[in-house]
């Protein structure tokens, strides 16, 4: 086994970067694909994995109860009623789609923008994209009141000789978020090729070796292989990255398209935009820092990452701090009584806190980024990421709840009390995701090796002595 | 649960003097929305985490399957699946049926005694229907809620099945076996200590054996009991005529109405057709710009008082001394007025006086003889007798005091003279005042017998238990409020093993007549030669032509003013009141009543203790507050309930909730106030203790879960309203608000911006226009909605929830100060906008916009995503968050509309306009090559509303009735800002306010 | 070392390759499930407590079929005979006939027959004969040749689409209200007759939801 901070000519270099490295030196190629695949094949898996799996499965058991008891007995076991026909399901369903943009976002928009610092963490960041679309995608399933039925969304020729209304908004979702998925598969996927094709190689066990070999696909490095890899790739960043800007303005429309004050609003789809991103980073972060810690892999996910996601939080979280003020300010300006009283009822209505803390979690907390000592503290960082999270969650909670719980006839308004089960599903989900991203890092290369072995000096020359 | 029962107390001063700095022209719905206190809000706060993480689903699950099996309707064709198929002819076709199509049958349906004539459908022999009859007078085609919710009662799978001895099954022959020695017995002392024990009784049919029995045995005596007694109004007649007479009102010939604590136009004989009779003076047209005036002199406020033109909330006792003051004010006696109410009583009387012969002064129930006598004088005086009114016999056979007759029971129970005791309708061990004691005393009585619906508390202590059969299963007749005779037929065979009060007399009296014949021969002896004429054409009608008792010319003498007059106690006074939807307690297993929310305070499942707000401030007392009230040394825990424009220190207890034993819907529901009334004041009375207890009880009412401030009510103008002048003035109303607020557009309805031209309806198009002017908020249109289209009720927990499912509910709006605040009723069913919300975001089109302007709901295509209801600015969508259908209980099947289909669990629902009925009506037509005439059919709504409220018809035919309301200068349409185009639209509510007291 | 065989390559192009076909396969092969017998019962004839044959009554003795179905004119429900429908005439002929024992059974106990539904649409679907009749659509085109079914089965799919294609060019299957419970009936012209019909009777192309589901 590869130590990773064993001599080699080429530690003394001086790195090719003015700012602080995306890889710390001292490493070859070969030292980085040791210590990377070594954390899948032969170092032992800490106990901490095994604790944190066990954790997070419980927790997924959670959300199948909860699963089994909504189908079983409806909808009704949530505490959404007449009045506010929109909850849990809802709020969790935008949380999750918008922490799902990080991931495609690095590893298409920045791959086009060269930003060779993603390249560390692109790999799980993708992960966690797919994740989080799948814990999303659970959602609008099960909160229809007919999910065996749910298929009439989707447009297929029928008996019925009908269409689904493609007027509506939660159409273009399915087309959206399924379109997603898929690319943000097929990217995460193709992107693993040559790193799976490594652990094939380097696997001990023959099962692994078979796992491996049929994920990897015949790959052997050859020239040919890596331009065919190349071109796709390329193509499908350039795919995904519209996606990343359509999914979230496609959901945003959900309520941009509609009556009801607090949602009816133009400037949706980019505050929605600027918002996903924002949360999906803040969850790279609160995902990366405990990881670089725990497999030791600081030197492959430097400061220099963590500061430049942080300037990133930065920047989306005051985006939507500006968003927050156009609400009011459109509120004030239209003149229009309902959409001052919605404004009015967030700041001093029975769900104030959530409005309170949410203007906290999202404007306040952000700003310690401005402080390099900040940026450049994990820790820190990590809280501020986590506030972050949860900041998420409170902004789309009140667009959902306070704006459909005092609508336009006062003889309507009702209060929205979540329930066990809603609670449960909403956990539970969590714990899926958790799961998820505790079998990715068992299992495979939570960093590209080959794409990090790009970043050494001597890939720039040495390119063809690959493989 | 509801955010009812977390309120803390008002300070009324303070958002009194707001008040007047807002000029008081807010609609305020719930006290709270006259709240800006920072400590409110923080009271929500708190509340809220509490109620952050409530348990699984807001109720438990035992009751709510229980209310299911109880309640809830038609479901037997299970909406989304393909039943085994079979189908089963007829072996020998009855001629008239034609499957497929309903027939219509006219019998009467009783209340308090009094009748009231309906149409029944009837579907291959199923009655599912209750429509008014138009040829009885006391309906003219209308019905209230109780008389719509009358067909589930014949449904209810609660309803006393078989002849029970001791709680024991057993059969009819065991009970004749068993009463005829007894009767032996008896007969040889000629009846002595033999009592018959009925309700109010005006079938002449009945009246006829009774009289028959009783000549039979002269020593038997019969006894009458109702908790809902007519005696005040009864020994006010007598008071003031010297015998039993009754008074038929005709407000349709009265400009100026007097309400003496009277709650004429949605309780006590004859209301339906009162309310009819009173808005044909009160509806303002283009063409008909006067309007009568009411005056409410009231301490609860009621439907009645809710529209009155002048309300004055003052103590039930005050109200004989106000009555006498308005007397003396025409020249009836010397007890002038003074004080602060003369002003006001002054007015009135100079209005009266200038309205001779065209007023009309009216006492309640609740109030003394005194103060119906000095009401007839004053009629009397005012020359309205013979014009806005006649005095005619009593309906009733033999009219009593009821409260002396069961006196006179108890009496004799503890003198041991009574043997027998036969009850015959009724529930005394539930009703009686609670100082006879009546369960106790009637086990004293060695022979027992109970003729009853429900197998109950009086079933209980009875030897034996007979079931009654239902109205709509029996042969029988009944006299309306003015006399009217209408033969009771028979819809169904019984669906139990029931009899009705005529075959138990018959038994009686050893008549072996079939009850057909016992009522036919009743007729055939009074009306001989004509009879079979006469038979077959009020079996046609409904009513029994040149039946109505004749008027008679009496004077009314005015009542000696009391020896000492009642000194106003600072004591809480109590006033006694039937519970407005399930009446003394016979409806408390009816899921539709009891689910319909009470006329203003839109509570459902409860009746807590209503009281003024500055009460409840003074007692430290909040909406859903628990308190045990003391009085005459009996004491009963209740929640209580602050009602804007309630008299102060007054406490208004709703007797009939508190069910101890009836059925799986009434028992445990409410709270049982009986205990409190005694023999001596059952009505009215004083010196009541109210104790904190420091609890709270979820008040489940389905208007009261928000506050609001008052500016903002002004600036969403939600009703518009005005008063006669202004309307005389500028007929739109349209309202002069401050800046930046939205005015009412009546243009802007029919057509709004666009960029797209708009759609062309060549065919039909129809809409629906609600004059709130005239709707009192009875809730008649709501359970004729819920019966049409087969409607679940939910259950307390799940209204608490905000899951109630009517499809129709009424709006209801306060204006104006706590203490006199003006109410308005806004019915509102599905807007069918033009450009309806819901439409284009259901993303599988199943709801959809139809070639006449209906706004569809596809059940069948319904994936349930409740989008739709989110995006409704109205709210009026209904989603089945569980399987409210119930599909299980077969007794329920055959009252289900078999043109509507049950909705199963996730499925969203909404008024549909009743297109099962528009779509009957289109084919009718085009079979006939016509197309369909206005008001040729009309909504279940529309059709049931007592005021004609509700039109609905074609607004493309310039002609209809619709169209010309929506032409009405005062009509508006709700939120029509939204460029929604509303299909169902308003009238304005006008008041007519006395210059004379509006000046001060 | 090699852990695959080469073969692998070819069987890995295939699946990838084949992948899409199959899964356009199957869902084709749902599709026509959806629209074969299996599902819509068309053409399956189901077994009767009494043997009736429609060829025999309509076609050999001439019965009008408003003979029998008797509300079919005047009501949504066309009506099945009751037992005494039956008995007018056997009570005559064939008095004792095995076959009619149900029959007789039936009218002398009182108890109905129950027959096997044939045309049986979800409760959530209604639909009127006697408007249809009225606006000249013929029984033979819902019903099929009716004469010439010994024992009664489902001409026609029931579908919703089925159905809709009809409410959308109603001048394809309009016939003169005289023709309606003619079974042979053909249209000389339909180009010409068709739409003359349709304004004729007014039949407007009724395709709102509510027509058919309330």
């Amino acid at each position: 086994m590869a130590d990773p901070t064993m001599p080699h000519e080429e530690a003394a270099k001086p790195s090719r970067f003015d700012r602080a490295p995306t890889i710390e030196p001292g490493h070859t190629f070969a030292s980085i694909t040791d210590k990377i695949s070594s954390i899948v094949l032969s170092r032992r898996t800490p106990f901490g994995w095994y604790v944190g799996f066990a954790i997070s499965f419980a927790i997924v058991n959670v959300l199948l109860v909860s699963v089994g008891v909504l189908l079983l007995r409806g909808t009704g076991i949530w505490g959404i009623n007449n009045r506010i026909a929109w909850g849990f399901a809802i709020i969790n369903f935008v949380w999750w789609i918008g922490i799902g943009h990080a991931g495609t976002l690095i590893s298409a928009i920045l791959l086009l923008l060269k930003q060779e610092w993603r390249t560390s963490i692109n790999r799980f960041a993708e992960a966690m994209t797919l994740f989080a679309v799948a814990c999303a995608g659970i959602f609008p399933l099960l909160h229809v009141g007919r999910p065996y039925l749910a298929y009439w969304l989707v447009p297929y020729p029928n008996t019925m000789a009908l269409w689904p209304q493609f007027r509506s908004p939660l159409v273009w979702d399915v087309f959206a978020v399924t379109t997603y998925a898929t690319v943000s598969a097929l990217f995460w996927f193709v992107g693993l090729i040559p790193d799976l094709a490594t652990l094939r190689d380097r696997a001990k066990s023959r099962a692994f070796k078979m796992v491996y070999g049929i994920l990897a696909m015949g790959w052997r490095g050859s020239a040919s292989h890596w331009h065919r890899y190349e071109t796709a790739y390329l193509l499908l960043a350039g795919l995904a990255t519209p996606l990343v800007i359509s999914v979230h303005t496609v959901v945003s429309f959900d309520f941009a398209t509609s009556v009801i004050p607090g949602w009816h609003a133009t400037f949706f789809p980019p505050y929605f935009v600027a918002g996903a991103i924002y949360a999906g980073f803040a969850m790279v972060l609160t995902l990366a820092i405990p990881l670089r810690k725990a497999f030791g892999v600081e030197d492959f996910i430097t400061m220099r990452h963590l500061e430049n996601m942080a300037k990133i939080l930065l920047a989306t979280g005051l985006i939507v701090g500006y968003a927050y003020i156009m609400e009011i300010f459109f509120a004030w300006y239209s003149g229009n009584p309902y959409e001052q009283y919605m404004i009015a009822n967030r700041m001093q209505g029975p769900y104030r806190w959530f409005y309170w803390a949410l203007i906290f979690c999202n404007i306040m907390t952000p700003q310690l980024l401005w402080f390099k000592r900040v940026r450049t503290s994990p820790v820190i960082l990590f809280l501020v990421a986590m506030v972050v999270n949860v900041g998420m969650w409170l902004e789309r909670f009140v667009i959902v709840i306070t704006s459909l719980h005092r609508t336009y006839l006062p003889s309507s308004w009702g209060m929205y009390y979540p329930t066990m089960w809603d609670w449960g599903l909403f956990i539970g989900t969590i714990g899926l995701f958790l799961a998820l991203i505790f079998l990715f890092v068992r299992f495979l290369p939570m960093i590209s090796i080959f794409e990090m072995r790009t970043l050494l000096p001597e890939a720039e020359v040495h390119e063809e002595h690959q493989a | 649960m509801s955010m009812g029962n977390k309120r803390t107390h008002l300070d009324l001063a303070k958002f009194r003097g707001r008040l007047q700095k807002s000029g008081g022209r807010e609609y305020w719905k719930s006290l709270e929305d006259l709240w800006e206190d920072p400590e409110f809000s923080a009271l929500i706060g708190q509340e809220f985490p509490q109620q952050a993480m409530r348990s699984a689903n807001g109720f438990d699950r035992r009751n709510f399957l229980k209310l299911m099996g109880a309640s809830i309707a038609l479901g037997g064709l299970a909406a989304c699946s393909r039943p085994a198929g079979v189908i089963v002819p007829y072996v020998d076709k009855p001629e008239e049926i034609v499957p497929g199509r309903p027939l219509f049958f006219a019998t009467a349906m009783a209340m308090g005694g009094f009748g009231s004539g309906v149409l029944v459908e009837s579907h291959e022999g199923r009655p599912t229907k209750i429509e008014g009859n138009p040829d009885h007078p006391a309906s003219l085609g209308a019905t209230d809620a109780w008389g719509q919710a009358s067909i589930l009662s014949l449904y209810d799978p609660d309803r006393s099945q078989t002849v029970m001895r001791l709680g024991v099954i057993s059969t009819w022959t065991e009970f004749q076996a068993a009463l005829q020695p007894v009767l032996q017995r008896l007969r040889q002392q000629g009846g002595a200590g033999l009592r018959l024990l009925t309700e109010t009784v005006t079938s002449p049919t009945l009246g006829a054996q009774i009289e028959a029995f009783l000549g039979n045995h002269p020593g038997a005596v019969w006894h009458q009991w109702e908790p809902d007694s007519l005696d005040n109004v009864r020994e006010g007649s007598r008071l003031a005529f010297g015998t039993y007479t009754n008074t038929v009102y005709r407000f349709d010939q009265a400009d100026v109405v007097v309400s003496l604590d009277s709650d004429f136009l949605s309780s006590g004989p004859g209301h339906v057709r009162y309310t009819r009779d009173f808005m044909t003076k009160r509806r303002v047209r283009s063409d008909r710009k006067e309007m009568n005036r009411l005056y409410a002199i009231h301490s609860t406020p009621s439907p009645t008082s809710s529209i009155a033109d002048h309300r004055f909330a003052v103590r039930p006792s005050e109200v004989e001394s106000i009555a006498r003051e308005l007397a003396a004010g025409l020249g009836l006696g010397a007890s002038a007025a003074a004080g602060e109410r003369a002003h006001w009583i002054g007015a009135i009387a100079r209005d009266l006086q200038q309205h001779r012969g065209a007023s009309i002064v009216i006492a309640g129930p609740e109030q003394p003889p005194a103060v119906h006598a000095i009401a007839h004088a004053i009629n009397g005086a005012l020359g309205n007798s013979g014009r806005t009114l006649i005095h005619t016999d009593s309906p009733e056979v033999g009219p009593v005091n009821q409260l002396a007759s069961i006196r006179q029971l108890a009496a004799d129970i503890d003198a041991g003279s009574v043997e027998a005791l036969l009850i015959i309708g009724g529930n005394p061990v539930f009703t009686a005042p609670a100082d006879l004691a009546f369960g106790e005393r009637m086990n004293r009585v060695p022979f027992r017998v109970r003729l009853g619906d429900d197998y109950d508390e009086t079933s209980l202590v009875s030897h034996w238990h007979l079931p009654q059969t239902h109205y709509l299963e029996m042969w029988s007749d009944v006299r309306a409020f003015d006399g009217t005779v209408s033969i009771v037929q028979p819809l169904i065979a019984p669906l139990y093993n029931g009899r009705s009060p005529h075959e138990l007399m018959a038994l009686l009296n050893d008549d072996a007549n079939e009850p057909y014949e016992i009522v036919r021969s009743h007729w055939r002896r009074q009306a001989g030669a004509g009879f079979d004429q006469l038979w077959r054409e009020s079996l046609h009608r409904g009513a029994i032509a040149g039946s109505p008792l004749p008027a008679r010319a009496l004077t009314a003498a005015m009542p000696p003013p009391p020896d000492s007059p009642a000194a106003a106690s600072p004591a809480l006074e109590l006033v006694f009141r039937p519970d407005p939807t399930i009446r003394d307690g016979r409806f408390a297993n009816n899921g539709w009543l009891q689910e319909l929310p009470k006329p203003l305070t839109k509570i459902t499942w409860d009746n807590p203790a209503l009281l003024s707000p500055s009460t409840a401030a003074k007692l430290g007392l909040a909406d859903g507050e628990m308190v045990r009230l003391h009085h005459r040394g009996v004491e009963i825990e209740i929640p209580v309930f602050r009602v804007p424009g309630h008299a102060d220190d007054v406490v208004t207890l709703h007797y009939g909730n508190g069910r101890r034993r009836v059925g799986r819907v009434g028992e445990g529901t409410g709270f049982d106030v009986y205990p409190l009334r005694s023999s001596a004041a059952p009505w009215i009375d004083s010196g009541v203790r109210v104790e904190k207890l420091g609890r709270t009880h979820p008040i489940a009412s389905t208007q009261l879960h928000q506050m609001l401030e008052t500016s903002d009510y002004d600036r969403r103008s939600l009703v518009k309203s005005g008063t006669l002048a202004g309307y005389l003035k500028d007929p739109s109303l349209a309202p002069h608000h401050e800046e930046g607020a939205p005015v009412h557009h009546e243009q802007g309805i029919d057509e709004g911006p666009t960029l797209y031209p708009a759609w062309k309806y060549d065919g039909y198009a129809w809409a629906m226009a609600i004059d709130t002017n005239v709707c009192t908020g009875c809730n008649g249109c709501v359970i004729a909605c819920q019966s049409e289209n087969n409607i679940p009720i939910v259950g307390k927990e799940e209204v608490l929830n905000h899951r109630e499912m009517h499809w129709l509910r009424i709006d209801h709006y306060y204006k104006g100060t706590p203490e006199s605040p003006e109410s308005f009723h806004q019915p509102l069913p599905c807007m069918h906008c033009e450009n309806a919300p819901c439409e284009p975001v259901c993303p599988v089109e199943a709801t959809s916009h139809s070639s006449e302007g209906l706004n569809e709901m596809t059940y069948n295509r319904c994936v349930g995503t409740r989008y739709c209801a989110n995006n409704c600015p109205y709210k009026v969508r209904r989603f089945n968050f569980f399987d409210y259908s119930d599909y299980a209980t077969e007794s329920l099947k055959p009252m289900r509309n078999p043109d509507v289909t049950v909705r199963t669990r996730g499925v969203m629902e909404k008024c549909s306009y009743c297109v099962q009925r528009i779509n009957q009506a289109r084919r009718d037509s085009e079979r006939e090559g016509r197309t369909i005439r206005d008001g040729e059919f009309t909504t279940a709504c529309a059709a049931a509303c007592p005021s004609e409220a509700i039109v609905f018809g074609d607004k493309n035919d310039p002609k209809s009735l619709v169209s010309r309301l929506r032409a009405e200068p005062a009509h508006y349409g709700l939120l029509v800002e939204l460029n929604t185009q509303p299909r169902t639209t308003y009238l304005a509510a006008l008041r007519n306010p006395n210059p004379e007291i509006e000046a001060e | 070392m090699q852990i695959f065989h080469r073969s692998t390559n070819a069987l890995a192009r295939f699946s990838i390759f084949g992948a899409l076909f199959i899964i356009a396969f199957i869902l084709w092969v749902i599709m026509m499930i959806n629209r074969s017998p299996l599902v819509t019962r068309q053409g399956v004839v189901q077994a009767q407590p009494v043997p009736f044959s429609h060829e025999h009554h309509v076609r050999g003795l001439g019965i009008d079929c408003r003979y029998c179905h008797t509300s079919v004119e005047s009501s949504a429900f066309a009506g099945i005979p009751p037992t005494s429908t039956c008995m007018n005439c056997h009570s005559q002929i064939w008095t004792n006939a095995d076959m009619l024992e149900p029959v007789r059974a039936s009218f002398r106990s009182g108890k109905p027959i129950v027959w096997t539904r044939i045309h049986n649409l979800p409760d959530f679907v209604r639909f009127d004969h006697s408007v249809h009749i009225h606006k000249g659509i013929g029984c033979a085109s819902c019903h099929g040749e009716v004469d010439r079914m010994q024992l009664m089965y489902q001409a026609m799919p029931l579908t919703m689409e089925w159905c809709l294609s009809c409410h959308r060019a109603p001048e394809a299957h309009v016939r003169p209200r005289s023709k309606v419970f003619d079974m042979e009936w053909r249209s000389e012209n339909r180009a010409e007759e068709g739409p003359r019909l349709v304004k004729e009777y007014n039949i407007r192309k009724k395709t709102d939801c509510s027509i058919c589901h309330y």
